[in-house]
């Protein structure tokens, strides 16, 4: 199971394109594996004859693990190499749903343990001696958990072995199941399901970002009504003609993306990450763009924001999301980002506050755009189109000022929607 | 365990090996009647004759080639060069025939020649007389390359050398001549291609040839008392044939290591020792490889900074500390 993502620490084979005795040619497609991020397509390093398929499909395995042999007709595989053990997905215990009624009693389980390593950037290579990186694999402890004390912050082979005795020593929890419904028709049947790659990611990150990132909240009320007239009058003179000639349907999203940038050249310093020993002022906006789909949510990255038109940015959104949609977003697409954006208006929520994707500074919630009686410039009670947007910042490298000022920057720009063509 | 000179040592070896070869001589600049520029074949006119000890002009090129042609017929010549700085006018002898006569002649000729002298810096004699060329003769297939830093391996690696049937340079040191060791009295012989750990160590490997063996010896001392790391001192002895096997397993075990030697950097020995640890040990490494050799200079004349030039036991510790 080679690594598809930098990330990714197993891999669940969905399914095999080469049934043992067929021939494989050097880069040809022999499964699908599901990645942590995404289902992608496994070639063959080698050519010869699909001799053995060691794991069914289904089946989860560890990164570095044999999945089939290849070889020559009539060749016997080898059995797989005891180093690396296969694992079928069995149903967890089940303690959070409770199945496990047979035992009232505590059950012990294992977390391993996700401290934000302050000095590694995804997408960033990790400093590692070689002899740590031997040690982190073989005992399956992902290199980005793992703080390097060596020179440059290298990881080295007593960070590995400190984090194994951490591991070992702090990650023991003892969670008392919920008692099933004893009577009635229930909700749902009593089931326990798999942690998915992707919801284990999700869990194992957002579990790092709230633990380790000081966050604070802010929130700014946005008159919508000039930015949704421009909307209309733009997607009225853009949207019958033909894609090659300008055709485009804009949305409130696009709009808010390129203001996010625009904003972002009055107010740099919160383009940043916090690297531990030093704050990281990056040059370009790369906005992730948080997007939900079937069993969790991925956050594809629109690169360079700032350099971009209002018709770029939304091909590109439509791109990403239709990508995201059929799990073919490639890792490249998945990182480096600079800030995140989320929005939750089409459930109707005015207003909310996410949990910053890290090395982000900074998260953007926006909610939906709702009536509400405002007062005009003249002091009237005027109805009014109001959109809120949260703003959650890293205080290690953002300050709530800075946060603050940033966030009225926003503001005055999807206020006054003409600021978005210089 | 009698203790006596590195210079006698090798006199010793000198002896003992005429004595039972009679097939050996030894030719060179003063060998004979001025007992050596070094004092290293004193006394062995006396005892051999000038039959055996032969006093030559001085014309490198001409006395290599006599004693390869020598060695060719059947006799085991030692050549001695007052500095292995002067083997530079005898290149074409030593590198080019000695090196590749056994090949040449499809393994029917053997040149069983001994090319011995003191290669090294260190003693204010200039730039021309300060070479130490191990890295040239070491990257001669043919040629085999001891570096001796202790009387008891310059002893043992000379008399293998002797009874080897290819030509071996033999290194010496003349700062070294008047170092005193530890030499039994009965015979031994040291294998060539057989590295020695000089001190045994957990936490950094140094792996060092000839006198740079020394300071690493006394870099190990200082990090032992002032910093309470355990380096292990690896002393390669000989340079081709090389201990890959005695290297490894050192790197293995401490997972750190720094190349010394008072060799020039660029394409030195220890370039080709770092490669070879990054390709046999890459996952045992916990650190990058270091390496401490002479700055990169011709050898300089001011005595205070040729003492900067030479790899001296503070740039040692000092390196170590940083991959530690």
């Amino acid at each position: 199971m080679p690594k598809l993502s930098d990330t990714q620490t197993v891999g669940t084979l969905i399914s095999w394109l080469k049934k043992t005795g067929e021939k494989v040619e050097k880069g040809e497609i022999i499964a699908e594996v599901e990645t942590d991020k995404a289902t992608m397509e496994l070639e063959s390093f080698v050519a010869g004859v699909l001799i053995t398929q060691y794991v069914n499909e289904g089946d989860e395995v560890e990164i570095g693990a044999p999945i089939c042999a290849i070889g020559k007709t009539g060749e016997k595989p080898r059995s797989p190499d005891k180093r690396s053990p296969l694992r079928n997905v069995e149903p967890d215990p089940g303690f959070l749903t409770g199945s496990r009624q047979d035992t009232e009693a505590p059950i012990s389980i294992d977390v391993t343990p996700t401290p934000l390593a302050e000095k590694s950037v995804p997408g960033d290579r990790i400093k590692a001696s070689p002899l740590a990186r031997k040690i982190a694999t073989e005992e399956g402890i992902p290199l980005e958990t793992i703080s390097g004390t060596g020179p440059d912050g290298r990881v080295v082979k007593a960070d590995v072995i400190a984090a194994m005795e951490k591991g070992t020593t702090e990650s023991r929890l003892s969670i008392t199941p919920p008692k099933k419904s004893s009577a009635g028709i229930p909700i749902a049947d009593e089931t326990s399901v798999p942690v998915s790659n992707m919801r284990e990611i999700i869990a194992k990150r957002l579990l790092e970002s709230k633990k380790t990132i000081p966050h604070y909240y802010l929130d700014i009320e946005i008159n919508a009504t000039p930015l949704l007239e421009v909307r209309a009058s733009l997607n009225k003179s853009l949207n019958d003609l033909p894609p090659d000639r300008g055709g485009i349907k804009l949305t409130i999203n696009d709009f808010f993306l390129k203001a996010c940038a625009k904003a972002m050249h009055q107010v740099p310093a919160v383009n940043v990450s916090w690297m531990g020993k030093s704050i990281q002022q990056h040059s370009g906006v790369h906005i992730a763009v948080a997007i939900a789909v079937e069993d969790g949510l991925v956050t594809p990255v629109v690169r360079d924001v700032h350099l971009k038109s209002l018709s770029e940015i939304s091909t590109e959104v439509k791109t990403l999301a239709v990508k995201a949609k059929n799990k073919k977003l490639s890792p490249n697409e998945l990182t480096g980002s600079t800030i995140t954006t989320t929005n939750l208006g089409m459930f109707g929520i005015s207003s909310f506050h996410a949990i910053i994707n890290p090395p982000n500074s900074a998260i953007l919630s926006v909610g939906a755009i709702v009536k509400k009686p405002i007062v005009d410039d003249d002091d009237n009670i005027i109805v009014g189109q109001c959109m809120t947007v949260g703003f959650s910042g890293d205080h290690r490298s953002v300050d709530g000022a800075l946060g603050a000022e940033y966030l009225s920057a926003l503001k005055a720009i999807l206020e006054t929607p003409a600021l978005m063509l210089i | 365990m009698p203790v006596i000179y590195y210079r006698d040592a090798l006199n010793a070896a000198l002896d003992e090996e005429m004595i039972r070869d009679d097939r050996v001589f030894i030719m060179g600049e003063e060998v004979a009647e001025y007992n050596g520029a070094y004092k290293v074949t004193k006394g062995l006119l006396d005892k051999f004759g000038s039959q055996r000890m032969l006093d030559t002009p001085i014309s490198e090129s001409a006395f290599s080639g006599l004693g390869i042609g020598a060695s060719m017929m059947g006799l085991r010549p030692v050549i001695e060069f007052m500095f292995w700085s002067f083997t530079y006018v005898a290149f074409d002898q030593i590198f080019n025939n000695a090196a590749n006569i056994r090949y040449m002649s499809g393994g029917l000729v053997n040149v069983p020649i001994v090319i011995r002298g003191p290669a090294n810096g260190g003693t204010g004699v200039g730039a021309t007389h300060s070479h130490t060329p191990e890295n040239y003769a070491a990257s001669t297939p043919g040629i085999k390359v001891v570096c001796p830093v202790t009387p008891y391996d310059a002893k043992g690696l000379l008399k293998t050398a002797i009874r080897d049937n290819d030509p071996v340079c033999v290194m010496e040191n003349t700062l070294l001549y008047g170092m005193t060791g530890e030499v039994p009295d009965e015979e031994y012989l040291i294998p060539l291609g057989k590295a020695d750990i000089k001190k045994e160590g957990l936490d950094i490997t140094f792996i060092a040839h000839g006198r740079a063996v020394l300071t690493c010896l006394k870099a190990a001392e200082i990090l032992e008392a002032e910093y309470e790391i355990d380096a292990e001192v690896v002393d390669l002895r000989s340079l081709r044939p090389l201990d890959e096997e005695t290297i490894c397993d050192s790197v293995k075990k401490t997972n750190r290591v720094v190349l010394v030697e008072e060799n020039k950097p660029y394409c030195g020995t220890d370039a080709q020792i770092a490669y070879i640890i990054q390709d046999k040990a890459f996952d045992y490494l916990d650190a990058p490889i270091k390496r401490i050799s002479a700055v990169d200079a011709p050898q300089i004349y001011s005595p205070v900074l040729e003492k900067e030039q030479i790899p001296y036991p503070q740039r040692v510790v000092q390196t170590a500390l940083s991959i530690l």
